[in-house]
């Protein structure tokens, strides 16, 4: 059946518009936009007067956890918590167990995906073998397998070395790396911000350099070799200076940044609440205030989630103990849209641009657009719709998410991929 | 100021001045409990105090005890190993136990920062850290407080100098936290690889000369150098920190007439105290240990002996 969406304010930041429009959809795929499309009897209706209509978002950063940490998330359940943040395509990475790093991984989490999952699932591969940072992992057979960029996501190659070969190996095969910038000799059993937050603490200090000096070396590896880089969850001002500088050069680069890094920041942690404790750690006000300054000047290209379940036991428990990670997925646009967008650091247009538009063009997706004869990914948002976080909303099997208890403006209520409505919030009415 | 605003001890950085006041006047009113014949007052008779070790640490713990039995309180101990929490064994779970057993202040020793924050977050008894990882140590630094001001009469303007292992050091970030909320001056001295990097922002003067920090010091706070940071490689050796920064002969003359000298304890002699410094008579070393019983008497006395334990101030 086809479906007519009405009434919506559609933006859109390939087409540079945001208006007014009615969207027609007929199997999984948009075949019409205009001012007014008249309603005929084999068409459902779903009237969203007054909200928005955006390109369904991308996100290039999830951890969905299986296989093997089945405890923490699935793809059931990942895709389903996605869904319901307005995520229509995620990127996830291949920390699992096994590590995503042969072909027979990656097609198990397609199978995976194609059978539980309700919305679009792109597999990142590893870069090295088990992600040990030792042996270059079958970059060509990923790449044939389908995997959309090369990660060795919590982990740093440190061995450069062996980074500048995976990257030469791998620019033929024309995959992104996305790198997790750590130093970990530097880090060694670091975990919160080193400045204020490991003084207040006593927890031992993760300085901001780790990440500086990786982020710097694989820029000059990516010059080397000419391998296309996305720096993944920036934190720090030194950070996003030399992504900066890189851009200035010329060199392929693109970076994220998460929602947690631009609305919290170190004095978070002195609480000891586990939901606090994430990988890069949460900084200082300084570097807070030049990731969004980043992130307006087109330095930082993207928000990603880095959305990171884990079991409710396993984050009550001591600090130190808690595994990093934050389950984001459910509340990243609301909370941008609550602290950016509400105070004017970013427009609607912006949000768009930073979390569906440019994320599917950096890994060359195919998504992340509203146009006629594009498939219908589509997510519908309510700038009004205020809303407190509430740990028995949460769908992820994660409950790790520092944002519970805060009250919310902007939340999706009504997620559709390939015309398909995969969410719909309880108290929006999407029509007969 | 007659009561306590909170339900808890987790640390000194929030405690104010005039709470931290009250507790030095309340220790002064328990040590004199001391020269009493019946070491022993009534004034905790049907409440229980729990006293959780995940370390070993006898004279933390004697203090606690014996404070918690000179106040007629019924004195529990447990101790764990901060090895089987990370196995699995729930320090939330082991609170929630003590609280069904009627615990009405568990003293919790542990070497994760923040253990008694979580507890206090989830049990209704009153918390005292008594040491958490390289975080606070409150009744230590109360005890050296109350120390410092029983000899100078004041703590206000001092020059108070801590040498040592700051970076790990609960001892010093607690006394850092008091002394500077009750106006001393405070330095630090030590080697730049056991300092915290941002300690000036707490309007801490930081030194690496112990001979340059020694001028003018009123109190010198001495603290315990544990041989694991050597094995780290964050000081090239034992020799070495003693040549630098240890409280040698050679130390002696630098030193004030009236200067006090303070050691938590127990001491590593020949490493960061020599016996002569030890043995001194501006040292005050075990005077540090009969106040310390005072201090955990009047925590006691003001978390529990007046009935605020239901309020849920933090
Ligand atoms: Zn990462």
């Amino acid at each position: 059946m086809k479906k007519l969406i009405k009434n919506g304010i559609v933006v859109d930041p390939e087409r540079g518009r945001k208006e007014k429009l009615d969207i027609l959809i007929e199997n999984g795929k948009i075949v019409r936009i205009a001012e007014k499309i008249e309603e005929t009897e084999d068409v459902k209706i779903i009237d969203v007067t007054g909200k928005y209509v955006l390109p369904g978002l991308v996100d290039l950063h999830v951890h969905l956890r299986e296989p093997g940490f089945e405890h923490k998330e699935t793809i059931a359940t990942g895709t389903r918590a996605a869904a319901k943040g307005g995520f229509t395509s995620i990127c996830c990475m291949p920390n699992t167990d096994p590590v995503a790093d042969n072909p027979s991984v990656i097609r198990y989490i397609q199978h995976r995906s194609a059978e539980e999952g309700v919305i679009r699932v792109f597999p990142i591969g590893a870069i090295t073998k088990g992600s040990k940072g030792e042996e270059i992992a079958e970059i060509g057979m990923l790449k044939e397998a389908g995997v959309v960029a090369l990660s060795d996501d919590g982990r740093t190659v440190m061995n450069s070395g062996v980074m500048r070969r995976a990257m030469e190996y791998a620019t033929p095969f024309d995959l992104t790396f996305i790198t997790h910038c750590e130093d970990h000799n530097l880090v060694d059993n670091g975990m919160v911000n080193e400045g204020y937050a490991s003084m207040m603490t006593g927890l031992p200090g993760y300085p901001a350099e780790a990440e500086e000096i990786i982020i710097a070396r694989d820029i000059k590896l990516a010059e080397l070799t000419g391998a296309k880089l996305h720096i993944a969850h920036v934190t720090t001002k030194g950070g996003v200076e030399l992504i900066r500088q890189a851009k200035a050069r010329g060199v392929s680069i693109t970076a994220e940044v998460t929602p947690h890094h631009l609305v919290l920041c170190e004095e978070d942690v002195l609480s000891y609440d586990t939901n606090f404790k994430v990988n890069p750690p949460l900084r200082s006000k300084e570097d807070q205030a030049a990731l969004i300054e980043g992130l307006q000047d087109g330095t930082i290209d993207i928000i990603a989630t880095d959305h990171a379940p884990h079991a409710y036991e396993e984050k009550m428990v001591e600090f130190q103990w808690a595994p990093f990670g934050i389950a984001g997925l459910e509340t990243a646009l609301p909370v941008i849209i609550t602290t950016l967008v509400k105070d004017g650091k970013l427009s609607l247009m912006d949000v768009v641009k930073k979390m569906s538009t440019k994320p599917a063009q950096i890994l060359d997706l195919s998504v992340g657009g509203i146009g006629e004869g594009q498939e219908a990914d589509l997510v519908v948002v309510d700038l009004e719709w205020e809303e407190e976080v509430r740990v028995k909303d949460l769908v992820s099997k994660g409950k790790n998410n520092p944002f519970i208890g805060w009250k919310l403006i902007g939340w999706p209520v009504m997620t559709m991929v390939k015309g398909k409505i995969v969410y719909q919030r309880s108290g929006f009415n999407a029509g007969n | 100021m007659s009561r306590l605003k909170r339900k808890h001890l987790l640390g000194l950085a929030d405690v104010s001045k005039e709470e931290i006041s009250l507790i030095l006047d309340t220790a002064e009113a328990m040590k004199e409990v001391f020269t009493r014949k019946v070491k022993k007052v009534p004034t905790l008779t049907g409440k229980t105090v729990v006293s959780f070790f995940f370390e070993p640490s006898t004279r933390t713990k004697a203090s606690f005890d014996l404070a918690g039995k000179m106040l007629s309180a019924n004195m529990l101990s447990l101790s764990g190993s901060s090895s089987s929490v990370a196995k699995g064994e729930s320090l939330i779970d082991t609170g929630k136990t003590l609280e069904a057993m009627g615990a009405d202040i568990i003293v919790i020793r542990h070497s994760a920062p923040g253990a008694p924050h979580l507890l206090a977050r989830y049990v209704n008894a009153s918390i005292i850290n008594a040491g958490d990882g390289a975080h606070e140590h409150p009744t230590q630094a109360l005890l050296d407080m109350f120390t410092i001001k029983e000899k100078k009469g004041r703590i206000e303007g001092l020059n108070v100098l801590i040498v040592g292992d700051i970076l790990h050091s609960r001892v010093a970030r607690s006394n850092i936290f008091g002394l500077k909320t009750m106006g001393a001056n405070v330095r630090v001295v030590g080697p730049a690889t056991l300092i915290p990097k941002d300690l000036k922002n707490l309007g801490v003067e930081v030194y690496y000369s112990l001979d340059e920090a020694l001028k003018g010091a009123d109190v010198v706070n001495i603290l315990r150098i544990q041989r694991e940071r050597q094995k780290k490689g964050l000081f090239p050796s034992i020799r070495e920190y003693h040549r630098f920064y240890g409280m040698n002969e050679r130390i002696i003359s630098l030193l004030k007439d009236d200067v006090l000298i303070l050691h938590p304890g127990p001491m590593n002699q020949g490493v960061e105290i020599d016996p002569i410094i030890a043995l001194d008579d501006r040292a005050v070393i075990e005077e540090q240990v009969t106040n310390g019983v005072a201090v955990r008497m009047a925590l006691f006395y003001l978390l529990a002996g007046r009935g605020n334990q239901n309020e849920k101030i933090n």
